[in-house]
């Protein structure tokens, strides 16, 4: 549990800075850890409102985050029963915290290993997140820093585990490819989203 | 504007949260679609990686930042700590550009 709210206390720090050195005012960085509270959307909505196509930061955002649904089902136990529980508990409902809860076997350790590696992941990357800005207005010049190479391989490093999986693999990469290569010639935002296309590549059966 | 992206983003994700939470017993997911959705995030977070290492403003983005993130994912390949692998390819960027490499 130390390890994990370790680790996102990095990742959310390094979206502080790298927010703040995208452009984004402070507050701004700040109340999206607080509210939208999800990393890889959060750094695709940076990306891209900073290459100025903020539909497509909504839209690809929101893209990413529809996955959270089908994480709701599976774990919508352990959140309890009653409109307060599912009103908080929703909001703390992000990839960690649903990895661990479906890790226990028993209904009283879900429900418990939810809430808490719900909490310390919203704390510690809210902290973090506070402390990147921080780094980030110290700091003038991040490229002399190299925080821009920080960004793509802190996102390497997440999703890095689900590319062990070959389906994945092949759409992941399939999808960056043609990315990169219509980066040059579509307009900003378009090109991660062309990235869909990787889904081709999806078996028809499971 | 920047609100409005905030917002929606915030209420939207809420959203879908919100929903699997309550839909729990009354709301079975085609399976195509259950799976699709995990790999549709994979595939957007592949290309935001691809295009932030490789691209800066629809030009290429020079040597020092696509070298830097590749230290990053070698390290993140060997399994290193995520700390490691964020620091350690920043560093080597900011070495690269200290030495005068674009």
């Amino acid at each position: 549990m130390a390890a994990i709210g370790l680790a996102v206390f990095a990742v959310g720090m390094s979206f502080g800075a790298i927010a703040v050195a995208s452009g984004l005012p402070a507050w701004a960085a700040i109340a999206m850890s607080l509210v939208v509270f999800a990393g890889g959307a959060q750094f695709m909505a940076v990306g891209l409102v900073a290459a100025g196509n903020p539909f497509a930061a909504v839209f690809a955002g929101l893209l990413l985050n529809a996955r959270h649904l089908p994480f709701g089902l599976a774990i919508a136990d352990a959140v309890g029963t009653g409109w307060r529980r599912r009103l908080v508990g929703s909001h703390i409902l992000v990839d960690e915290s649903v990895a661990f809860t479906m890790a226990q076997p028993d209904p009283a350790t879900r429900s418990r290993a939810y809430w808490m590696t719900g909490a310390t992941l919203f704390v510690s990357w809210n902290i973090g997140g506070v402390l990147g800005v921080l780094l980030g207005e110290a700091v003038g010049d991040t490229d002399a820093l190299g925080l821009d190479a920080a960004f793509p391989a802190g996102l390497i490093a997440l999703l890095l585990p689900s590319l062990r999986d070959k389906e994945t693999r092949n759409v992941a990469l399939a999808g960056a490819a043609v990315a990169v290569v219509a980066t040059p010639l579509l307009p900003a935002g378009l090109p991660v989203l062309l990235a869909l296309s990787g889904l081709l590549l999806m078996r028809r059966k499971a | 504007m920047l609100i409005a992206v905030i917002v929606a983003l915030a209420v939207g994700t809420y959203g879908f949260r919100l929903a699997g939470v309550v839909l729990h017993d009354r709301l079975d997911l085609p399976a195509p679609l259950r799976r699709m959705l995990p790999l549709a995030a994979a595939a957007l977070l592949a290309a935001l990686a691809g295009t932030a290492t490789l691209t800066d403003s629809g030009g290429f983005a020079g040597i020092s930042r696509p070298l830097g993130v590749a230290v990053g994912a070698l390290l993140a390949w060997r399994k290193a700590p995520f700390v490691v692998v964020v620091l350690a390819a920043a560093t080597t960027a900011a070495l690269l550009r200290l030495a005068g490499v674009p």
